[in-house]
Order: C-alpha cells, then structure tokens, then sequence
C-alpha cells in the first residue's frame, strides 16, 4: 500500500481513453462501476474537447453484483455497436472490473460482432497512464496494421512516413504535429498515417505503406514502432525533435533515411533560440540553477536544452517515468547529479528545495512547489492542467517549438536589464528596501516550506527582519550546497560569530541583492573556524574562498 | 448499461410522472464527498482506501485545492496487497501509523472504502476499530464507504454522517427539547440558520457534522432534526435509531423553500406567528429583492436536469415556483419518496421526474427537447455546449453557499449566468 495525496499519472484504462479519444471510429467499452466516468471530463474540460470521449462504462452497482455483470458487459458492448457503429473497438476492465473477473475479451468475442474488437489487458494495481497508453495504441497497431504492403518502386515519388505518439490529453501535441508536418513537408516527405491522433481504424491498417516511422513520443508509440520496424522492416526516427540542437538531429535522420537533402531545411536561422541565447540580455541566465522533472521525453530534452541551449547550469533532473529510469540517469550523470526517479511529490518537493534551484521547470505539480517555496517556474510535462491547453499556437517540437521554450522558461524569471536596473536602483529612496526583487510583486510572501521545521531554509525569517531575500541568482558564487538557515539575512546561524561594527559597515556597502548571500557565506566560513569575530578581513578571506 | 433494457415503471403521484431508468450512468461516486467534508471538519482526515483510479478521481475533483496541504490522502492499494487479506491489514496500519505521525493535528481519521476494497472485502469498520483502540485516545478512528458501486456523488457526505451519528453522545432524558440541523452547509449559511433561530427563540441548535472532531452534538428522544440537504437517508435512519425525530419540510433553497423550512421547525417549537414573521421577515424582504432581477431572465425558460446530487428537485421547484421557468426533465440519482414530499407537492403539475438514468438515452431526449437550459456533469457540459444547448454545470451547486434567504440571488444567479453570457458572446 502506497500512502498518496497526488498522482502523476492515472491508471491505466486512462492511457487507453486516450488513444480511444485520440482516434475516430473506434469505440472503448470499459467494464467499470459506477463513478468511473470522471474520467470523461479530463478530457471534455482540460482539452476542451468538445464530444464526450468515445467511451461506453458499464457502470455496474453493487446490487449488479449479486446477478450477472458479464451479461451487463455483454449488453452494453452490443448496444454500444448498435448506436455508435465503429470501425472498431476495444474492450477491457477498469481496477474494480479486474478484480470480479468478467473476462471482457471472451465475453465480447461471443457476440460475434462484424468488426475487430481487440481486448486489453490492463494491470491496473501493477501499471499506470502512459503504460496503458502504449500497450492499448502496441494492440491496436498490431492487430490492425494489415499485411505487409507491396514493396512499390520508389523511383518517382516522394518518400513517406507515418507519425506515431500524439494522443489526446497530450502535452502540446496538437502544435507539435503541426510543426513535424511542416519540416516533414519542407524536407519533401509525406505523411502517410498519423496515429493515434486523428487516425481511424482504416488508417491503422495503411501503416505498412510508409518508408519508415517518426516515433514523437517514445512512452506512448516506441512499442508500436518497434513492432512496426519488425513486421514491415520500417526504419525508426526515434530523436524527440525538442529543442534546436535536437531538431536538427531529428531533420538530419529522417533525411537519412528518407533519401532527401537536409540543407534546405537546416539553412538560414530557422529559430530564434540561438540569437536570443546569445543577445547580451541573456547573459544574466548563465549558471542560472535550474531544477528539471517531468515525464521522460520532456525532461530529458529540457535538461538537455538548459544547460547548452540557454546555459543554466542543471542542479536536478528527475521524472516519474520509472520506465525511462536509465535514460534519465544516464543525462543526470553527464551534469554531475543525481536522477530523482519517484512518483511521490513529496520527494519531488524535498530534491526541490534540497537542489537550492533558482528555475523549475516541471509539471503541474511543481508548478505549486515553486509557488509555495517562492521560486520562479515553467511547466514543460504533464500532468498538467487547463491552462497548458492553450487556444494560441504553442508547440513544444522543432524550431518554433524553441521559440515558444525560449519564452516560456524566461519569461518568470526577469528580463536581465529589468533585474540589473532595479538593482542599480534599488537603494534609491523611491525603491523600497523590502520590495522582492522579482516580477512577483510586493506582496508576494513566499510560504515556508512545508517540512522545513527541522532547520530547512525559512525563507520568510529573513523577510520579518526586513533583509531582502536573494530570489534569483546574483552574479556572485553561489553556494555549493544546500543553502545554510541564514540565508536571508537570519541571524540563527551566526550564534558562534558577531559581526564588528566594521565588518558590518563593510557588509552594507556590497549591494543588497547579494548581501544575503555574502552574509551567509561569510558566516558560514567564520563557522566552519571557529571565528568568534567576524571582521572585515574575515569577509573578504570568505569571499575569496567562495569565489570562483 | 446495467440493466438489459431500461424499466419504465410509471408512477401517478400528484399528477407527477415519475419515471425509473437503468443504464449507463455518468455521475460521480460517493468518495466525492471527500472534497467538501474535509474542509467542513476541521480536524477530520479522510484516508480513502482504493486504487490509484480513486486518487485520480479526487485529485481529478478537487483541482487546486490539492495543494494547501489537503486533509485527504488514497492509501493506494497493489498488486501486493492482493495477494493476501492479513498482510493487508498490516500495511494499512502502517500507512496510517504514518500518516498519523505526518499529521499530529488530526483527532478524526475516516477510512473510506471504495469500489476495490468493497470488492475484495476488506473490513474497513474492523480496521477502524482496531486502529482506534490502538491510537486512542488521541485518534479517533471511522469508517464509511463512499464506492462507486454503493453511492452516488452526495451520498458519500450520507454515509459519512451515517457513520459518525453512533458517535454522537446521548441527550440526557430529560433535556429540553433540542432542534438538530442535519448536512454539511457553508459556515457562512449555518451562521446565518442559527440567528434566525435564535430570534425565533428556538434552542439549543446544534448542527451536524459540527466544525471540530471532539464537538459533535447530542442526539436523544427530545432531539428534533430537520434536513438541510436532501441526500441524507442513511443519516436519517441512524439518528432515528438514536430516538431523533424528523421534522418533515421543504429544503432551504430559494426564498419559499427557506420560509417553509423555518417554518417546520419554528411549528414544531412553538413558535408564534408574529414573532415567526418579525424573524423572517427582513430575509424575505432581500431574498424577494435579489430574485427580481434574475426572474425576467430565468421565467418561461425550459429546463433539463440530468441526474448528479439529488438536489435537483428542490431546485426544480425553485426554478419553478420562484423563477417561472418550465420543467423538460428532472433527473435524479435516487429519489427518498419520504423525505422530498413537502418539494414534489409543490412541483407543477405533469413535471416529468426520471430516477436513475440511461445515458445515451437521456441525451437522445435532452437533444430532442432542446432546453433553454441544461444542468448536467462536467462530462456533458462542453459536448452539450457544442451542440448549441446553454448549460449549468450542476457540481457547482455543491461547493458555492446557495441556502437561505441571503444566497436565493446567487442561486438564481447561477442558473441565469450561462443564458446572459450567450446574449453577450456576439462570435
């Protein structure tokens, strides 16, 4: 038994309903009781789809119980061919139908209906969301993608691809399609199929007459592509076209295999990134302690982009996928961390706050976390919620796609000229000592960590004392651990140093955004000796050894 | 789809027709309950013990509020645990041992069965007593079922209260005789309840679930009790058991609906006229102030209620009565014949109710009436929308205060909302 207040991911028959409500002309009848159908609304408010998911539930009661609820799973699939007349369906059992084991497969072959009806197993007390997902979309792929297609000369035509992973309640997989399609067209490719997203049944079964596949989204379509490339010999581009670097990797491969020239694509500034990278704005971002979590395919692309593309330095990288828990580990060890691989957001939280991170980049649920340790974040996974499905144009994939991150990722933590003028300013009698040097406003407080009370940073101790608390990083070293309780200006950890009058003097004269930071650094130093005094000298020996 | 064809069991009862269907449900289960009980008892925690489908229902449900260190968790059960009922036992008294260490604060841990754990049995009230003896007397420890295959939406806030009515102390024989309001309302509406009662001079008046684990009222043969929702059937029967006697009156929804409401218990204490009038008289005056504006919006509109809470008669009535609007259907999960008598007499004649519900059926109907208004699941809400019908999703009718006279406008103001944005919306 797992003690949770909030899951990453849903169960199973949810990644199911995504592929389901992904597609058009296939059905989905779930073996479920009564209450199961929240699920419709996922996708009818966060999406805003605007049709109920095609989803029947048998939605036994306990008074089913006693009787017959085979019969009722029998009925309710006959009468949902009857209304719906798919091309297809599916059928399985949520986690209470798995228990009173109907056998959802069986009782819907008995029906003899005159369409492929594919049952799904679902280990619902064993597996999760984007397990069900991919295991429902392996099924479809597989039972539906027909014969092998006769191998036509391709002398004459233009090459061709099918697109596999996008699906409904997707993080942004509706703009990305659009910007594969794009470079896709550009690099004078076709695409045959895309699925599950858009796809019919009937597609499903033209997959064999594509030259080779684009895996978008390796957690939901690597299973399919896999059996695909074995069945009809289709080569695989598994690259996550996330970011420039990788978009160009991912144009560069399908030219490969597509036979085509990636120059024309690749030519020019095809994105925004590098110069807004390389403008002197940016520079403030260097070394900017950046804090990435996700599913495996946005994480490992956001660390990736982080620390090349912008130039933060990645002091965490984590996600919830434990089935990419290698991949993850692998990029967390080329930055020198290690990978946080949980589904419990408290540990997420704790990693958070222990990693001293001036940028999170994660999901929805970090998006709190930041919220309430007053730290600037963007959310670059699911889950997420209704806002990240948004009406304007927002890939996350190929050259637009950085655009949009480049934005997204900045834009909470301020603009450098912004930060650097109120610096400058700051001391200025129109400028309030107190004011939070931070787009947040003055009134924002960031809340206390939550289980900081055993000597966890309390980041509002500084701010009752009225000494300004470094929320983004200053252009001086930061500390290389986990910041110390005085950070902020508190005094608890100076209880075996005082400051001369001198030294304090001294202090004042270093401008205020890092003076919290030169405060705790130096009275850490005089600590870590066994100064009682902390003078001028002492400052500065700190400052050297703290130093870069 | 639970039934192979849906019942059509007609009804005459003062001229309504009343109409049961099986089916295909779209609604909620009771663990729903969770996301408004846990803020109502304040130092209650509610450890749901199911699968992760139950933690993505509630996290599904509560939305944001997941965050500000909810009093709700999902002790989520595996593959493990299956596999034996001891070991079972074992593990749920280490997560609660942990949780119990986590949250020192909390007096009252519900265990709340769901579909899963009815399924396979697991014995929640013995796990409830084990570990109270066990945490006590720090800990107080429950449970209830608040499953899918079991209750519907609101009936987990029935269950709930059902389970803690044993816990009530007893009322001394020979106390005075006490007025006890039954349901969890909005502490601003229950404040506003316990004034008009104390004009009326009616006393003691003890509300349940009360605001603290350790406060909850007495309960004996002198203890008169008036519903303040209309899903509480089990809470009912229970605080009968206890000796309570029910006093039998329309649900406080709407200027009428609350005068009525007053009105039972103010008859059953003797009250007297004038002093019953000079007591309600200033609400009525801004309840019948804050309803006009809403009434030229709302009169003539055709109304279809899809089944959700089991509010949704007396809202028909409201809707009815207070706004002029006209009744397509009325949906309802469950209806509690006994209890919803006083709302039924005062429905218009012909309003056609349907217990129970077959969905794609349903929809079939609410298409082919075309409503002016739909109140419906957020499942249904958007699809409808697409279909050209305005809509009122009815889960806000559970989180906003709409009881009382000083909430009659906001109530109609609800319903009116979606019409005056389609007015506006010009693309």
């Amino acid at each position: 038994m797992q003690l949770t207040v909030w899951t990453y991911e849903g169960p199973p028959h949810i990644g199911a309903m995504r592929v389901a409500t992904a597609m058009r002309g296939l059905h989905y009848v779930l073996h479920a009781p009564q209450g199961d159908t929240y699920a419709d609304l996922l996708f009818t408010m966060i999406e805003r789809r605007d049709a109920r998911p095609p989803v029947t539930y048998t939605t036994f009661q306990a008074r089913d119980l006693g009787s017959d609820t085979a019969a009722i799973f029998k009925d309710a699939v006959a009468a949902a061919y009857e209304r719906f007349r798919p091309e297809a369906m599916i059928v399985g059992a949520s986690c209470t139908a798995e228990l009173i084991q109907d056998d959802p497969g069986g009782l819907a072959k008995a029906l003899a209906l005159p369409i492929p009806v594919i049952p799904l197993d679902l280990p619902a007390y064993q597996k999760k969301e984007n397990w069900g997902a991919s295991e429902t979309f392996y099924r479809l792929v597989r039972t539906l993608c027909g014969p092998k297609a006769e191998t036509v000369g391709k002398a004459g035509r233009r090459p061709s691809c099918n697109i596999l992973g996008p699906t409904a309640l997707g993080f942004r997989h509706r703009d990305d399609l659009v910007e594969i399609r794009t470079l896709l067209d550009a690099l004078g490719v076709d695409v045959n199929v895309v699925a599950p997203l858009g796809a019919s049944p009937a597609d499903l079964g033209r997959l064999g007459e594509a030259d080779f596949n684009v895996v978008l989204y390796p957690e939901i379509a690597r299973a399919a592509g896999q059996h695909l490339q074995k069945t009809f010999g289709q080569p695989m581009v598994e690259t996550v076209p996330i970011g420039v670097a990788a978009t160009i990797r991912f144009v560069e491969e399908v030219a490969a295999v597509a036979g085509v020239d990636p120059a024309p694509v690749l030519s020019g500034a095809p994105s925004r990134l590098p110069w807004y990278s390389r403008s002197v704005d940016s520079t403030y971002l260097t070394g900017k302690r950046v804090f990435v979590f996700g599913d495996a395919t946005h994480a490992l692309a956001a660390a990736q982009i982080a620390a090349t593309e912008l130039g933060f330095k990645v002091v965490g990288l984590g996600s919830y996928a434990r089935e990419f828990a290698r991949e993850i580990r692998a990029e967390a060890a080329l930055h020198g961390i290690e990978a946080t691989i949980t589904d419990d957001y408290l540990e997420v939280e704790a990693a958070i706050q222990a990693s001293a991170a001036e940028l999170v980049l994660g999901t929805q649920m970090e998006r709190h976390i930041a919220k309430r340790l007053g730290l600037p974040c963007a959310v670059i996974s699911a889950p997420i919620h209704v806002q990240d499905f948004p009406a304007r144009h927002s890939p996350q994939m190929g050259f637009e796609g950085a655009n949009v991150l480049f934005d997204t990722w900045v834009h909470p933590l301020m603009m450098g000229l912004e930060e650097h003028l109120l610096g400058m300013f700051r001391e200025d009698s129109e400028f309030h000592a107190d004011a939070a040097p931070s787009h947040l406003g003055p009134g924002h407080q960031p809340l206390p960590p939550p289980s900081a009370g055993e000597g966890g940073p309390r980041v509002s101790e500084g701010r009752e004392r009225g000494a300004p608390v470094p929320e983004r990083s200053p252009p001086l070293p930061p500390a290389p651990q986990a910041p110390s309780p005085a950070e902020g200006g508190g005094s608890s950890g100076s209880a075996h140093s005082t400051w001369a009058p001198d030294a304090e003097k001294e202090l004042k004269k270093i401008p205020f955004f890092v003076r919290g930071k030169a405060r705790a650094n130096t009275e850490r130093f005089a600590r870590e000796r066994a100064l009682p005094l902390i003078t001028v000298e002492t400052l500065y020996d700190a400052k050297a050894h703290f130093g870069r | 789809m639970n039934a192979h064809a849906p019942l059509t069991a007609f009804e005459n009862e003062r001229g309504l027709e009343i109409r049961q269907e099986r089916g295909q449900r779209a609604v909620f289960c009771g663990l729903t309950g969770i996301v408004w009980l846990h803020r109502k008892i304040q130092d209650a925690f509610f450890l749901v013990v199911g699968s992760r489908t139950c933690a993505h229902l509630i996290q599904s449900a509560a939305g944001v509020m997941i965050f500000a260190e909810p009093r709700f968790a999902t002790a989520i059960m595996d593959e493990r645990d299956l596999a034996g009922l001891a070991d079972m036992n074992d593990e749920l008294d280490a997560v609660v041992g942990r949780l119990v260490a986590r949250r020192p604060e909390i007096k009252l841990l519900f265990l709340v069965g769901s579909c899963p754990s009815e399924v396979i049995k697991l014995d929640l009230s013995r796990a409830a007593q084990r570990l109270s003896r066990s945490l006590a007397p720090d800990v107080r420890v429950l449970s209830y079922s608040g499953s899918g295959i079991e209750t519907t939406f609101t009936q987990g806030e029935d269950a709930c209260l059902a389970s803690l009515v044993p816990e009530m102390p007893a009322e001394a024989a020979n106390a005075e005789t006490s007025l006890l309001v039954v349901g969890a309302l909005a502490d601003v509406v229950e404040d506003q309840f316990a004034r008009i009662f104390s004009e009326m001079g009616i006393g003691p008046v003890r509300f349940l679930p009360a605001r603290r684990a350790g406060a909850m009222p007495p309960v004996g043969e002198n203890t008169r009790y008036l519903l303040a929702q209309p899903f509480l059937a089990d809470t009912a029967r229970a605080l009968e058991e206890r000796g309570a006697t029910r006093l039998a009156a329309p649900f406080p929804l709407g200027s009428e609906g609350t005068t009525g409401w007053l009105k039972a218990a103010a008859d059953a204490f003797g009250v007297a006229a004038g002093r019953f009038e000079a007591a309600t008289a200033p609400g009525l005056r801004r309840a019948e102030q804050a309803l006009a504006p809403y009434r030229a919006m709302l009169t003539q509109r055709r109304v279809f209620f899809f089944p959700d809470s089991q509010l949704e008669i007396p809202l028909a009535r409201f809707l009815s009565r207070e706004m002029g609007a006209k009744l397509v259907e009325v949906g309802t999960p469950y209806l509690h014949r006994g209890h919803l008598d006083r709302e039924m007499a005062l429905l218009p004649r012909g309003t056609r109710i349907v217990e129970g519900q077959s969905l794609d059926d349903q929809m079939d109907r609410c298409r082919q009436a075309r409503p002016d208004l739909t109140v419906c699941g957020l499942g249904l809400a958007n699809p409808l929308e697409a279909e050209g019908l305005a809509t009122k999703w009815s889960i806000e009718l559970l989180f906003t205060p709409i009881q009382g006279y000083d909430q009659a406008g906001d109530l109609a103001e609800l319903f009116a909302r979606p019409l005056v944005r389609r007015t506006r919306l010009e693309v």
